[in-house]
């Protein structure tokens, strides 16, 4: 009961309820006893963090119950956070805007260039047209200079390109590719002596790559025959093929042999040769041994050495009776006669290359 | 408590060479009477802002609420403690307090990448914030002991410290005879907790 007592004493002591007289007594026994001294410190520190304690409490009751009851009213809410995406959006709106802009235009502008530098039908093949012809065309005109004829070439339009056609009928007629003639304002051919002719299309095949020409020129010769025929039926694998052509101003003499019956993504119109191949070949003749005429010369592939492909013969029949089927008149007619078949290939050259021409498109 | 509000007001007043906002000062001393319109009406006005900071930078709705609350413990204490010299409106006070606050807690987290907030300290609030860990932890202390105690010892005591009941009243409500058997019943009590709170409190 005495510590009771004290203990009770002490905590009106320490909150200040205590008479003076009786505070004074009090401070005296502090005094004399320090125990209760000890006790005193001890319970004052203890009341004033119980106080604390209480506070702290209370206050921590009245919060969560104000914001329970803020909640139910809706007088605060919940936030939803911004997400950082948005923000960045929000905050870089007028760089993305720009950004975009410039994404989108480089890439239109890209695709435009790559689809109008892209041959349309066959993508990874690259056309076989001389386009390099400056050079080309002064030296010619030097040669023929020399020889004192005059050019029949335009005077004010330069020369764009050149290509290789070869006769299909002794009267006149020319086969060479439709990607040749293409764009092509003005014709003309000329053959291994420099001597140049005025040609008229007949038929642009687009299809079949094909193009007719007609040499409708005074100085033209027509020929009696031709000394090589056309082979319908093609090669066959490994057979000797040879090429002549115009990569130069300067007749071309190729030698390879038949490397695949189908052509670029397995086209079955053309077929697969391996010979060397530059531009300013397409259009001209592939003959095998025989001095036949097994294929003209048309693409090689882009990104691989040695794929050159040849249209098949047998196309330019079609593409000749499509020519008769509309125009009646044109007598227009080839021979399966090879004149040349069992002479070597030096003789076999000096009687074909007359029949050779340079197509030069202006 | 007559005594200590009057100078917590009168602190205020003496303080208030910059506080000149009569409702502010309204408020904080609602405040430190543990007032409920007053509380109301702080959490109202500056919730919101707290929130968009804590939600922000990688809290949730939860830290948002504990923060706050915290943040109003650290401006109570301050109010309590009669140095509340209110240089500023509460709502900056606030918002410096409780992004101290939460960037201690992130780091705590190992969460914190980089400055917070678009504004830098702008009331020097980094001792309020130690003397506030401190009370936290005795706080946690009386709180453990409490705990420990158990019932009915914690509520006899509660009602007679926390809530200021006279010993009767408690004799009656607890069920005891009298006031005196509540009274021996308060001592042992009070003895078995003052052990417990100064276990922890001394091992510090």
């Amino acid at each position: 009961m005495e510590e009771i007592l004290l203990l009770d004493t002490i905590e009106r002591f320490v909150r200040g309820e205590m008479e003076p007289a009786e505070e004074a007594a009090f401070e005296d026994l502090r005094r004399a006893n320090p125990a209760v001294d000890q006790l005193v410190v001890e319970h004052t520190i203890f009341l004033s963090q119980l106080n604390i304690y209480g506070d702290h409490k209370n206050l921590r009751g009245s919060l969560h119950d104000t914001h329970n009851h803020l909640m139910e009213t809706g007088e605060i809410k919940v936030e939803v956070p911004k997400t950082k995406v948005v923000d960045m959006f929000k905050k870089y709106r007028k760089v993305w805007s720009v950004a975009a802009a410039v994404a989108g235009v480089t890439a239109i502008t890209i695709s435009g260039l790559v689809a109008y530098f892209t041959p349309r039908t066959t993508p990874n093949v690259e056309q076989l047209v001389n386009t390099k012809v400056r050079a080309m065309e002064n030296r010619l005109n030097r040669k023929i200079d020399a020889e004192v004829k005059p050019t029949k070439a335009p005077v004010d339009i330069p020369l764009k390109s050149g290509g290789t056609s070869f006769l299909i009928d002794p009267r006149g007629y020319l086969v060479t590719n439709a990607h040749v003639v293409k764009s092509a304002s003005t014709i003309l051919v000329q053959n291994n002596k420099g001597q140049e002719f005025k040609v008229k299309l007949v038929r642009v095949d687009n299809d079949r790559d094909l193009a007719i020409l007609k040499i409708e020129d005074a100085d033209f010769k027509e020929f009696l025959s031709l000394p090589y025929g056309f082979k319908k039926t093609g090669a066959d694998l490994g057979e000797q093929i040879f090429t002549l052509g115009f990569p130069r101003d300067e007749i071309v003499y190729g030698e390879g042999y038949m490397s695949a019956k189908t052509g670029f993504n397995g086209d079955t119109m053309s077929c697969q040769i391996a010979v060397a191949a530059n531009p300013g070949n397409s259009g001209g003749p592939v003959f095998n041994k025989n001095g036949e005429v097994i294929g003209i010369l048309s693409t090689r592939q882009l990104q691989a050495q040695g794929f050159v492909f040849a249209v098949t013969a047998n196309n330019i029949f079609r593409t000749i009776e499509d020519v008769r089927k509309e125009d009646s008149t044109t007598h227009l007619k080839i021979s399966n006669n090879t004149s040349v078949k069992g002479m070597d290939r030096v003789q076999q050259i000096k009687k074909i290359e007359d029949c050779v021409f340079l197509v030069k498109i202006y | 408590m007559p005594f200590g509000l009057l100078f917590v007001i009168l602190s205020i007043k003496i303080g208030s060479r910059v506080t000149t906002d009569p409702q502010e000062l309204a408020l904080l001393e609602g405040l430190a009477k543990n007032d409920k319109q007053a509380i109301e009406t702080i959490y109202k006005l500056q919730f919101g802002m707290v929130q968009s900071l804590i939600i922000n930078n990688n809290g949730t709705a939860d830290d948002a609420r504990d923060i706050f609350q915290e943040g109003i413990i650290v401006l109570y204490e301050k109010v309590k403690s009669g140095s509340f010299e209110l240089n500023c409106q509460i709502k900056t006070y606030l918002y410096s307090v409780c992004r101290r606050l939460w960037l201690k807690r992130l780091q705590q987290m190992q969460k914190y990448r980089g400055e917070i907030g678009a504004i830098a300290d702008t009331v020097q609030i980094e001792e309020e914030i130690e003397s506030h860990e401190e009370r936290n932890l005795e706080f946690g202390h009386m709180e453990q002991a409490m705990m420990n105690l158990g019932e009915p010892c914690k509520s006899l005591l509660e009602a007679y410290y926390l809530q200021k009941k006279n010993m009767s009243e408690i004799a009656g409500h607890f069920g005891y005879t009298n006031a005196d058997n509540a009274k021996n019943q308060k001592y042992k009590c009070l003895m078995r907790l003052k052990k417990l709170f100064f276990a922890q409190y001394k091992k510090r």
